[in-house]
């Protein structure tokens, strides 16, 4: 199914008649395609899970509407808008067995849709078998791991075949090694089921691992809606081009002077198309490639191996942050006893962006 | 190490310890014996013999038996009736935003009153004088009932105002206790459940009531202990001769047989404490048991 949010604007009054109203999200609209897996991705505070809970009804938008393929269900109760919510603690009830938190949703059906007791066994069989818990449904939630206690979770959510799945900080709540093979399993239960899926999470690594789009967010405002390669090697906006990526983006101040793009005395990339300013320059740690006569210079500071790539951290003084990353192939490895080391960039992997506004400013062949 | 930080801990415990055996320990253990101890004097502090004398006297007391009726009349009515309202009336302050610390604190009023001066509102609600049937006889009337004597009359009336009496002053604590109680459930699980399309019913049997069920339990097995021991409320409404008022209770009658106007018998006291204690026993005892299957803790 379908959903389109269109310029939804959340407004929270202010606490207790005190203080100023806090404006969640701001007239935020985009299309989430069928049967796709997409993720909400921005820092923390950025009104992400406010989204979620208006999708999922939990939330009245102050403005803008929701719909959900054909209808209209900015004023519809959640329990009549068919959705499956994974929280962020998982919220399953502590004193029931895992196997009567899967068949609780199912409780609730009434009239012609109620099920026999067989009919929940059969359909929560399966729907564990999904999830791979076929063996812990007599459990008590607090004898699971985290990581199953997902599980769990994700099989209430879809114990009743919702037509969108909603997943609050899904990974967030475990360890390094599990969040790896959780969203791996995240992956492949959304493609198993076709479910449409949305997934809020602040880590970007995780959002571009795993999902179709994302949605870069930013203080209640939508930044970029796309694929993840797109939106990484394109970004729209300075936020986003930090945002994403590890290592992080390089930073650096620099002006562009007849076409040629400055950063101090170094002439480092022709600019065509662009008028005269002080820009914002975001380089990928993948856009230098090391050249003994290269244009752009920097204080070598240690050379760090990999394995197949190798990273060198340098210095350069209108770099934003401390050291320079850049990621080259190990076979170009440079004379570790120099001081200087010296890169060529490589055009698409350099960013352009508004010094003051951070708006990104296109160049040359992305000039379209 | 440990023989030494072991030797430590009981040098701390030792205060407590001195005072639980002096006037808890030792005087159970004397009230056990003096349960057996036939015609014991406390003056000479002699005995006639022991055996089982006491108890058969005092089972036969119609006093007794009267009492163990009373007590277990107010126990199974206030127990249930006050850990009822209370959750009602905490679930109603759990659900209002507006007003809700004004009302927590009228709630909470009774239990910062003194006893004997809410036995003396009771009066002025209840009590019929050579001027005034009462406020309520005054209403019962307006409405076209009859007058009833809440206080010297019928049996059923006296034991009414006893219960009104009871669960009104034991009422704050628990409301006190359970709206805490009901705060502290997360909220997502209401959400979880919101978005299933629960009913409120269903959330509140089965969400809601076993994640405050220690909290229950804990209200229902110190309100058994609390209305077993009950005699101050009584003394309050009926006064002091609970016989005459056929209102005594265990505790009541107890008092009597030490102390009251035909008392003198510590051995027939000790005997109805040694049964009423046998009693709260058997009763926390099949709560636990009850509880075991019922009551879910984290």
């Amino acid at each position: 199914m379908k959903v389109v949010l269109d310029k939804l604007t959340k407004v929270f009054p202010p606490r207790g008649g005190k203080g100023d109203a806090v404006t969640a999200v701001k007239d935020f609209s985009f299309e989430i395609p069928d049967g796709k897996l997409v993720a909400l991705l921005g820092p923390s505070g950025c009104g992400k899970s406010t989204i979620l809970n208006m999708i999922c009804g939990l939330e009245r938008p102050t403005e803008g509407k929701i719909i959900f393929g054909e209808d209209d269900v900015t004023q519809v109760n959640p329990e009549l808008r068919g959705v499956g919510m994974v929280f962020q603690n998982y919220a399953l009830y502590p004193h029931m067995s895992v196997y009567n938190n899967i068949i609780f949703p199912l409780g609730n059906l009434k009239g012609e849709e109620k099920l026999t007791k067989e009919q929940m066994r059969e359909k929560a069989e399966k729907v564990a078998a999904l999830v791979q818990i076929e063996n812990l449904l007599e459990r008590k939630p607090k004898e699971l791991s985290g990581g199953q206690q997902q599980r769990v979770a994700i099989a209430r959510a879809l114990i009743k075949t919702p037509r969108l799945l909603l997943m609050d900080e899904p990974l967030s709540n475990l360890d390094a090694r599990l969040r790896l093979q959780t969203r791996e399993e995240i992956r492949r239960i959304q493609r198993e089921t076709g479910v449409t899926t949305v997934f809020v999470t602040h880590d970007q690594e995780e959002a571009m691992s795993i999902s179709d789009m994302i949605v870069v967010m930013k203080d209640g405002e939508l930044h970029q809606f796309g694929k993840p390669q797109e939106v990484y090697d394109d970004p729209a906006n300075l936020f986003v081009a930090k945002f994403l990526g590890t290592p992080a983006i390089n930073v650096f101040e620099g002006s562009v002077k007849g076409e040629k793009l400055y950063i101090g005395d170094d002439c480092v990339l022709d600019v065509p198309g662009v008028k005269d300013c002080d820009v914002t320059v975001g380089i990928r740690p993948e856009g230098f490639t090391y050249d003994a006569n290269g244009s752009f210079k920097c204080k070598l500071d240690r050379i760090e191996v990999m394995g197949r790539d190798i990273s060198i951290v340098s210095k350069n003084d209108k770099c934003e942050a401390p050291v320079v990353r850049s990621i080259i192939d190990s076979d170009m490895r440079p004379d570790e006893d120099s001081d200087i080391v010296s890169f060529n960039l490589r055009p698409g992997k350099v960013h352009l962006f508004d010094a003051g506004t951070g708006a990104r400013i296109r160049f040359g062949k992305e000039n379209k | 190490m440990t023989e030494k930080n072991n030797l430590k801990a009981w040098l701390y415990l030792l205060p407590a310890l001195i005072f639980m055996i002096i006037f808890m320990v030792y005087p159970l253990m004397d009230v056990f014996v003096y349960s057996f101890e036939e015609g014991y004097n406390f003056v000479s502090g002699r005995s006639s013999g022991t055996g089982l004398y006491n108890f058969s006297y005092v089972l036969h007391d119609t006093y007794f038996l009267q009492a163990v009726k009373n007590t277990f009349v107010m126990v199974i009515i206030t127990v249930p009736l006050s850990t009822g309202f209370a959750l009602l009336i905490s679930l109603a302050l759990n659900s209002i935003t507006k007003l809700r610390e004004l009302f927590q604190t009228v709630y909470f009023l009774p239990y910062v009153t003194n006893t004997l001066a809410v036995g003396l509102v009771f009066m002025v609600l209840f009590k019929k004088t050579a001027y005034s049937d009462g406020l309520i006889n005054l209403l019962i009337t307006f409405f076209g009932g009859k007058s009833v004597d809440f206080i010297d009359g019928p049996y059923w009336a006296k034991m009414f105002v006893m219960c009104f009496y009871i669960i009104w002053v034991v009422l704050p604590f628990k409301v006190l206790l359970l709206t805490s109680a009901l705060a502290s459930v997360n909220s997502t699980y209401y959400n979880a459940a919101r978005v299933d399309g629960t009913g409120s019913l269903r959330i509140f049997f089965k969400i809601t009531l076993p994640m405050i069920s220690p909290t229950i339990f804990y209200l229902v097995i110190t309100g058994f202990i609390g209305a077993f021991k009950e005699y101050s409320d009584a003394v309050a409404l009926f006064g002091t001769d609970l016989n005459a008022a056929g209102m005594n209770t265990i505790v009541g009658y107890v008092y009597d047989m030490l102390y009251g106007d035909s008392g003198g018998f510590p051995s027939f006291a000790s005997a109805a404490a040694i049964i009423l204690f046998v009693i709260v026993l058997t009763i926390t005892c099949i709560n636990l048991l009850v509880s075991k299957k019922h009551v879910y803790y984290t």
